[in-house]
């Protein structure tokens, strides 16, 4: 768990060291004044928490605030951590850990990543199925991502890099088929998990949702409880327009969690906060760097410390 | 969920009823408003208290006109703001040959999309692109590109071996030129604007091609961070454009007016769709009117033409005409409207309507009027006047409704019958000025 946290807060450092510099005085020893109550509103609109979670957090400092002119910028940090988990308190996806011991006729677990372009599927495909290898469990990972040049190629790459099996037609191909496929392939060779990456696609594009309609139809001709996980992958750096995504694609798909990409940056991915409220679907993953391991799993607790600059 | 600023500034203008004169006062709960609907659309934080600053002072003092409301009126100097910002500055390209382009950006902002879509559209400007695959880190990223430019025919160069980046673009720059190629376009990997040594590569790459036009290739729907990814990105390379991608989204696209207002870096191209056609260059009063969720007529224009059969639409405008428009038909219009997306997402892009909300209601209206229409025979849909009782009461049971919606979807369907009719005379044509003089304007919307 430490080691977890170190790596979480490895990589949301820079995020801590932007956020810090800027709000050092901020969240500091300092009294709290109307200049920093003002900087403190922009440190929160700009990890683009959006209106609603900003506007409450910064309520409560100031009501905090009201009742003692003493309140220092340490204590006002401590309240808006406490409001942010207070908000997320639930939202930790619990993706089950144990290996598990399953009788030959069990069916495979099918989890199917989607969301827009350029989130990162291919990769957190690749980052998922080596994390559940180190785990003990044997994974068939689904090219499925049939629409984007090379997209096949990106994840083959990966599988060899990491020395997974790999189910995969050629580009244009039907990617329900693929689907269709290596769910029996996965099953006849006794596999645990099937992952599926599909092609980006955005939300406002009805044809292509109806693509992914197909595949789920297919694969429940295999197994009605398929896919028995349907995650939307969304880039951390994105702002309000990720609650959009989530919203449109839960609609249509039926999502059961989110991953969310790309937290190495300097972004705070805040937009996650105003998912979770608005359609209460658990994060399972972080992704916080370009290698296999940089995959994470999500925990609220490393998550408020690191955007306040909290201690561990 | 996102409110048309026209909406949000519903409640503040209702103060402002009857003013003479806009002042400080007056305006400050409409410019609260303002700012919460600027930072809804991603714009970043202290771009977004400036910019409303800059409403204020063109604001304050003016006279509300006779013609207007003073909401109109202030919705009009924040739209001409936002279009001044955002257009401000050169967006064409450097008219310079060879012009060599280097493409840097975020992961998955669309870098080598949009390297192949430049490509293309330099191609038809009577250019000879050659693309050169600068990304050596992401598995399979020179594949993507090469296939890119086998579809489009256009020239391509990468190593496969190497990842010393300065070589390869210097390597490919020699070769694309004595292959007479006069528009090399770099892609390149995505970095982290903080990731020094990646940073640093694309530095030595830029120090050797010397490029003519560096674009920062964003992701439309990129929050906050924006400013400070461009801002990085400026200071090491000196950008000369920037190119926003996957617009044929819903995103507002805030963060392109960030840009724009910390860097001073024209937007030049915009991406809009998956083929390579779908690049454009840009128009700041379309972004404007998007940022504000004043709708994007065009947008939803563009959305019919692609999704609509043009055949089909043909047939059905011919039976317009004659008003020989039957239930068989309404049954293939309303199926047509459907392939548009949801009834949410078709408002949304019309004026005004951004905000309004559709419950399940109207889609399931939409259903149910589609299962009564389909559990009649053929011969009852091309001649309506068949449904006695007895055959309504079949209906009603097949479609799961009652007979009283049986009845009213065929009493709606002769009052369109009628209306058709009306139309038949002069009335379509005053009715297609009316709807020329809608698009002509570019759709501002009344209040």
């Amino acid at each position: 768990m430490l080691s977890l946290f170190r790596k979480f807060k490895d990589g949301l450092a820079k995020t801590v060291a932007v956020i810090t510099q800027k709000t050092h005085a901020l969240f500091g020893g300092r009294k709290i004044d109307a200049a920093s109550l003002d900087e403190l509103e922009e440190a929160l609109y700009t990890a683009d928490f959006g209106v609603a979670t900003t506007t409450e957090i910064l309520e409560e400092i100031k009501r905090a605030h009201q009742q003692d002119r003493e309140l220092r910028g340490q204590d006002a940090a401590a309240i808006g951590a406490a409001v942010l988990r207070r908000v997320l308190a639930g939202s930790e996806g619990r993706f089950e850990g144990a290996p598990r011991s399953r009788d030959e006729s069990a069916n495979p677990e099918v989890i199917c990543l989607i969301g827009v372009n350029g989130s990162g599927k291919t990769t957190t495909a690749a980052k998922l199925a080596w994390m559940l290898k180190e785990d003990g469990r044997s994974v068939t990972v689904a090219a499925c991502d049939t629409f984007r040049a090379a997209a096949i190629e990106q994840l083959r790459t990966w599988t060899e890099r990491l020395g997974l099996e790999l189910v995969a037609s050629q580009m244009g191909a039907d990617a329900a088929a693929v689907a269709f496929d290596a769910w029996q392939a996965a099953k006849a060779r006794g596999r645990d998990y099937v992952i599926i990456d599909t092609a980006g696609r955005l939300h406002t594009k009805s044809n292509l949702m109806e693509e992914l309609a197909k595949i789920r139809r297919v694969l429940q001709k295999h197994d009605p409880a398929a896919p028995q996980h349907s995650w939307l992958v969304i880039d951390g750096s994105l702002g309000s327009n990720s609650i959009e995504q989530a919203r449109v694609f839960h609609k249509s798909f039926g999502l059961t969690g989110l991953v969310v990409t790309k937290l190495d940056g300097t972004s705070r991915g805040g937009a996650i906060v105003g998912i979770w409220r608005e359609l209460k679907l658990p994060i399972y993953f972080v992704g916080l760097g370009e290698q296999a391991e940089d995959l994470q799993r999500f925990s609220v607790d490393n998550y408020v410390k690191a955007v306040f600059g909290l201690e561990g | 969920m996102f409110e048309s600023l026209t909406e949000r500034l519903g409640q503040a203008l209702r103060n402002l009823r009857g003013v003479g004169k806009l002042t400080e006062e007056n305006m400050a709960e409409t410019l609260k408003e303002v700012r919460t609907a600027l930072l809804s659309a991603d714009v970043h934080f202290k771009v977004a208290r400036e910019f409303v600053e800059r409403v204020q002072t063109q604001a304050v003092g003016q006279d509300v006109l006779k013609s207007v409301t003073p909401g109109q009126q202030i919705v009009k100097i924040i739209h001409d703001e936002l279009v001044k910002l955002l257009g401000e500055g050169a967006t064409e390209l450097t008219a310079k040959r060879p012009l060599k382009v280097l493409l840097v950006g975020l992961h998955g902002s669309g870098k080598t999309t949009s390297t192949a879509k430049l490509g293309r559209l330099l191609k038809k400007r009577g250019y000879k692109p050659f693309l050169v695959g600068c990304d050596v880190q992401r598995p399979a990223a020179i594949d993507q590109l090469e296939i890119l430019a086998r579809q489009e025919e256009l020239g391509f160069y990468a190593d496969r071996v190497s990842k010393d980046v300065p070589a390869i673009g210097a390597a490919a720059l020699k070769i694309a030129l004595e292959q007479g190629a006069d528009a090399v376009l770099f892609d390149t990997a995505g970095r982290l604007q903080i990731d020094h040594d990646l940073i640093e590569e694309v530095r030595r790459l830029s120090a050797r091609i010397v490029p003519d036009e560096v674009f920062l290739v964003a992701d439309g729907a990129l929050g906050q961070e924006a400013v400070n990814v461009a801002k990085a990105f400026h200071e090491a390379l000196a950008l000369t454009g920037l190119v926003l991608t996957k617009l044929d989204g819903d995103a507002r696209g805030g963060a392109a007016l960030s840009i724009k207002a910390i860097t001073g870096v024209p937007i030049k191209f915009i991406g809009i769709g998956e083929k390579s056609a779908d690049f454009d260059t840009f128009y700041p009063d379309r972004l404007a009117s998007r940022i504000l969720g004043m709708g994007d007529v065009v947008s939803l224009v563009e959305r019919a033409q692609e999704t609509i059969d043009q055949d089909q639409a043909e047939k059905m405008a011919e039976k317009f005409r004659k008003a020989d428009f039957n239930l068989e038909d309404f049954l293939a219009q309303l199926q047509q409207v459907k392939k548009l997306g949801s009834m949410e997402s078709i408002l949304g892009m019309m004026p005004g309507m951004s905000g309004v909300k559709i419950d399940d209601g109207a889609e399931k209206q939409m259903g149910r009027t589609e299962a009564i229409i389909k559990s009649m025979t053929l011969q009852e849909r091309r001649n309506p006047s068949l449904l006695n009782g007895t055959r309504r009461m079949r209906i009603a049971n097949g479609a799961g409704v009652k007979v009283v919606d049986v009845n009213q979807l065929l009493k709606q369907f002769q009052q369109m019958q009628k209306m058709m009719r009306m139309m038949k005379g002069n009335g379509t044509k005053k009715l297609m000025r009316q709807m020329e003089a809608m698009r002509g304007k570019g759709g501002f919307p009344g209040m």
